[in-house]
């Protein structure tokens, strides 16, 4: 699959999260304090915890339902907690605020 | 005719925008504001300039205003465009491209600049301040392709320069004129330590040298010394104090000595100019530091927003060096003058030293070297000035750690490994043991390596035990935690600092503070965003990206990302028609569980998250909060409305206790109970508050608690009315509200800080008619969370997913 229209820059709050279903795949798509947008699959590699609920600090999210911190670049989870989540490319268009992420 | 009052602001700085923050906070649209600033930037933190230096800060997280945040506010802002002159008669300022504004107010916040020595050579390229974002710019690039650095100046500013250049990798001599480092805020002892630490990270002094000259051609070489010695350097810092920025204010004619003279107002000699901040003299002082130019600002924006203010009286100032791996505090006096004592602690094994210094049974002066713990609540002593006559030594020394449950250690020293201490994250005992093994000396660490303690935190006492079982000696004196691990901080420092500073959002604590983590973590942010809309329920907006998932969509995620949602159903008692409404919406929302609460309602489990809004708007109930840190329920018996045994009207009471106090913000869930006699059907002495009725009059009993270690409450006083349950309850639930640590139920905190406290905060009518006054007033700005979603579009959108997928060809 390619590059995908999720939405624009103005469909998510600063720190907050929406998904998107992309055939069975649910994607969390944030956007930092900083203006980016990160896409990650929308589940927390300990229970399955949906990581679009959870509160954004810098470039990591915490899971609502254990605090698992997850590295929204890497995908990986902070210590002591072992785990790794997909993370997808993002893009945003700067003239139309298009998001675009690549499966 | 009047005209919106047009207010200029000359510099860009922190003092100053630190002004106008507060008074776009405290009258809306009252003045038109226009900025100047000399630096090309927005405004940023100057105090975190030496972590940029430092490393693991960059530039762009110290801005404290962006860009949007000035457009957003409708203030005009010139940067890169000093102002050049005023005209205070015709009351306009010109700045350096040419550009003219009329003011009706002048905020003179032109700061300070560094003192730079008069030096032969002064003016050669690689001499520079450390002052702004390009000095630090200069000191990063000068790093890439030079190696020696010269610091003339060892005190404060100096060593964090020097620390910042020893990061980037340079060689670092420090230049002092005395014999001692920070002389103008350590003692000889505390000098020496330090010195002893700095040079252990590689440090260079060069003690009780004059600075001669500087050589080099275009480009400085060298450093010659008044006793003939000399020294090679590519890079020179002049970091040897700072003088009040005031060239503009003598042209316009204000009176100047040191700094811009003002008044307790901050009213400098011409009427319609004021000023704040570093370049301000108040009461023959200019200071330097943070805390007293924001204490500035707060009082010139309550004059200038006509609110009532008493005015500046001055600040106590004290100092920390931000320096990695060296802690050091100094307040007040430093060193005994005639008719003060002190005593000292020092231990150079560790590498501690204390100082106090007393004059009249008052704390006059502190020095922390090593182990800065005590330096918060040590200056606050100084700044209270109250009697600290027999406890001297207990501050020197600290608290002594007492009997940490020897019963318990006992009984956790014959356990077996495998038994389970955390038993929300299964840790085992052998699991800890293991850790404390490896090195972890505190809780947090631990934490850090097991989870054990994460979670809900009630086997912190056992694990402290353990600690003390297997690490013993060797762990030491406690060390101080903080609220999270982004801080060092405790609660009572940080709310502290917001009311004295007047912090108005998370993000300004977290810097002001200097957090570890610029934008915190799942337990700090939530605490800070709580404290700041308890101390200003006015002005203070809520952050709910700070909130947790069940604040933020008002109902209660499950496991599988589901929300359950309880109505609020006052008292318990509900209603054929309510029934059959609530059975209709989770019908027609396939709603798979329909259970009854523990405390009296009924609670939809298993919606999905993009129904809440609709099933809120169907229900058309007010949300019962199952889901926060607020008030829960009120649980009730039926009384002695249906009851033989009833005393009185619980149904009632209880209803009454819920509507008045529905939609509080608590620091921890809050739960209330009302039995109609003293047989407790309502299990009111479980509970955070309960009301138990008796023939004639209230008991009230407070501290309860059945959840991690169940808890009966205490007796707190009898009362012969219904309007008195309503003005005890309301001045314990304030109390409560000002008063614990954020995720810190009344048990706990009862068991913190004694039932006596509390009934002496209380007891008195009039404390308790201002604590209700407060309550009531927070109150006033409470509205229905489901409503305010149901009827908001930009709230409402973040219930559903993101639509308009399409394949883009690339």
């Amino acid at each position: 699959m390619g590059k995908i229209q999720v939405g624009n820059i103005t469909d998510i709050d600063i720190l907050g999260s929406r998904t998107i279903q992309i055939d069975d795949i649910e994607v969390a798509v944030f956007r930092l304090s900083d203006g980016t947008v990160k896409a990650v699959e929308n589940r927390c590699p300990h229970k399955g915890g949906k990581l679009s609920e959870g509160m954004v600090c810098g470039s990591s999210v915490h899971c609502p339902l254990h605090d698992w911190k997850i590295d929204l670049n890497s995908g990986e989870v902070h210590k002591p907690d072992d785990g790794c989540i997909t993370t997808y490319l993002t893009e945003v268009d700067e003239t139309n605020g298009s998001i675009y992420i690549t499966l | 005719m009047s005209h919106v009052k047009r207010l200029v602001l000359i510099g860009n700085g922190m003092a100053g925008m630190r002004t106008i923050e507060h008074i776009l906070k405290l009258s809306t649209e009252a003045y038109e504001i226009t900025v100047f600033g000399e630096e090309p930037h927005p405004n940023y933190n100057r105090i975190m300039l030496s972590s940029v230096l430092a490393g693991g800060v960059e530039l762009s997280d110290i801005v404290i205003n962006d860009w949007d945040w000035y457009t957003e506010n409708n203030i005009k802002l010139y940067t890169g465009d000093p102002v050049t002159s005023i005209d205070s008669v015709g009351k306009k300022v010109i700045s350096a491209s040419g550009i003219e504004v009329a003011y009706d107010i002048l905020i003179m916040a032109t700061g300070s600049n560094p003192f730079m020595l008069p030096l032969p050579g002064a003016n050669k390229e690689g001499v520079i301040g450390f002052r702004n974002i390009k000095d630090c710019q200069i000191m990063m690039d000068t790093s890439k392709t030079y190696k020696k650095a010269a610091v003339i100046g060892g005190g404060l500013l100096g060593l964090e320069a020097a620390r910042g250049l020893l990061n980037l990798g340079m060689d670092v001599n420090v230049i002092h004129i005395h014999k001692y480092l920070m002389d103008r805020q350590l003692d000889q002892s505390a000098s020496l330590m330090l010195q002893h630490d700095l040079e252990q990270q590689g440090m260079k002094f060069l003690l009780e040298k004059h600075t001669a000259s500087i050589v080099g051609r275009r480009r400085v070489q060298g450093l010659t010394f008044a006793d003939g010695g000399e020294i090679e350097a590519d890079l020179v810092i002049m970091a040897v104090g700072i003088t009040p920025n005031v060239e503009l204010a003598k042209r316009t004619g204000l009176k100047v000595n040191r700094g811009i003279v003002v008044n307790d107002y901050m009213e400098t000699s011409i009427p319609g100019i004021y000023a704040v901040g570093e370049c301000a003299e108040h009461r023959g002082i200019a200071y330097g530091l943070v805390a007293p130019l924001y204490e500035q600002g707060a009082v010139l924006a309550k004059r200038l927003a006509g609110t009532v203010t008493a005015g500046y009286a001055g600040s106590v100032t004290s100092t920390k060096l931000k320096v990695s791996g060296v802690d050091v505090f100094s307040a007040g006096y430093f060193n005994d003058k005639p008719g003060m004592r002190s005593l000292r602690f020092q231990d150079e094994i560790d590498g501690i030293y204390k100082k106090i210094v007393i004059q009249d049974n008052r704390l006059v002066g502190a020095v922390l070297f090593g182990d800065i713990t005590d330096g918060a609540p040590l200056f606050s002593l100084i700044k209270s000035g109250e009697s600290i006559e027999g406890r001297e030594k207990e501050l020197l020394l600290g608290f002594s750690t007492g009997k940490a449950g020897e019963s318990l250690a006992s009984k956790l020293g014959k356990m077996a490994d495998d038994e389970i201490i955390c038993g929300c994250n299964g840790v085992t005992k052998g699991t800890i043991a293991e850790a404390i093994g490896n090195g972890c000396s505190s809780v947090a660490e631990i934490k850090m390596c097991t989870k054990a303690t994460g979670s809900c935190g009630g086997c912190k006492p056992q694990v402290e035990a353990l600690l003390q079982l297997y690490a013993g000696d060797t762990i030491g004196e406690p060390v101080k935690e903080g609220i999270c691990g982004c801080t060092s901080l405790g609660r009572d420092e940080i709310v502290e600092s917001m009311k004295a500073m007047h912090l108005m959002s998370v993000k300004e604590v977290m810097n002001v503070l200097e957090w570890r983590e610029p934008e915190g973590c799942s337990k700090c942010r939530p605490a800070l965003n709580y404290y700041l809309g308890m101390l200003y329920p006015a002005e203070y907006k809520d952050e709910k990206e700070s909130r947790f998932a069940n604040e933020r969509y008002h109902a209660n995620i499950q496991k599988d990302g589901t929300y359950s949602v309880i109505p609020r159903i006052y008292g318990g008692v509900t209603s054929p028609a309510e029934l059959k409404k609530i059975a209709t919406v989770a019908e027609k929302y396939d709603v798979p569980l329909v259970k009854f609460t523990g405390g009296q309602r009924l609670d939809l489990f298993g919606v999905k998250k993009e129904d809440l809004p609709g099933i809120w708007e169907e229900l058309d109930m007010p949300s019962g909060h199952g889901y926060g840190k607020a008030l829960r329920t009120v649980k009730t018996c039926v009384g002695n409305t249906f009851c033989r045994f009833g005393t009185q009207d619980a149904i009632g009471m209880g209803i009454r206790l819920e509507k008045a106090f529905e939609r509080i913000n608590t620091p921890a869930k809050v739960k209330l109970a009302v039995s109609g006699c003293p047989r407790n059907c309502a299990e009111a002495t479980v509970k955070d508050l309960g009301v138990v009725a008796i023939d004639g009059g209230w008991e009230l009993y407070v501290g309860g608690n059945a959840g991690v270690k169940v808890r009966a409450s205490e007796f707190l006083c009898v009362v012969k009315t219904e309007d008195e349950v309503v003005e005890w309850t309301s001045a314990y639930l304030q109390y409560y509200r000002e008063n614990a640590n954020w995720n810190e139920r009344t048990a706990n905190w009862i068991e913190r800080v004694g039932l006596e406290s509390i009934i002496k905060a209380l007891e008195n009518a009039e404390d308790r008619q201002a604590l209700m006054g407060r309550i009531e007033e927070t109150l006033s700005y409470s509205k229905d969370p489901w409503k305010d979603i149901i009827n908001n579009d930009d709230l409402r959108k973040n219930f559903h997913t993101l639509s308009g997928v399409e394949t883009v060809n690339s």
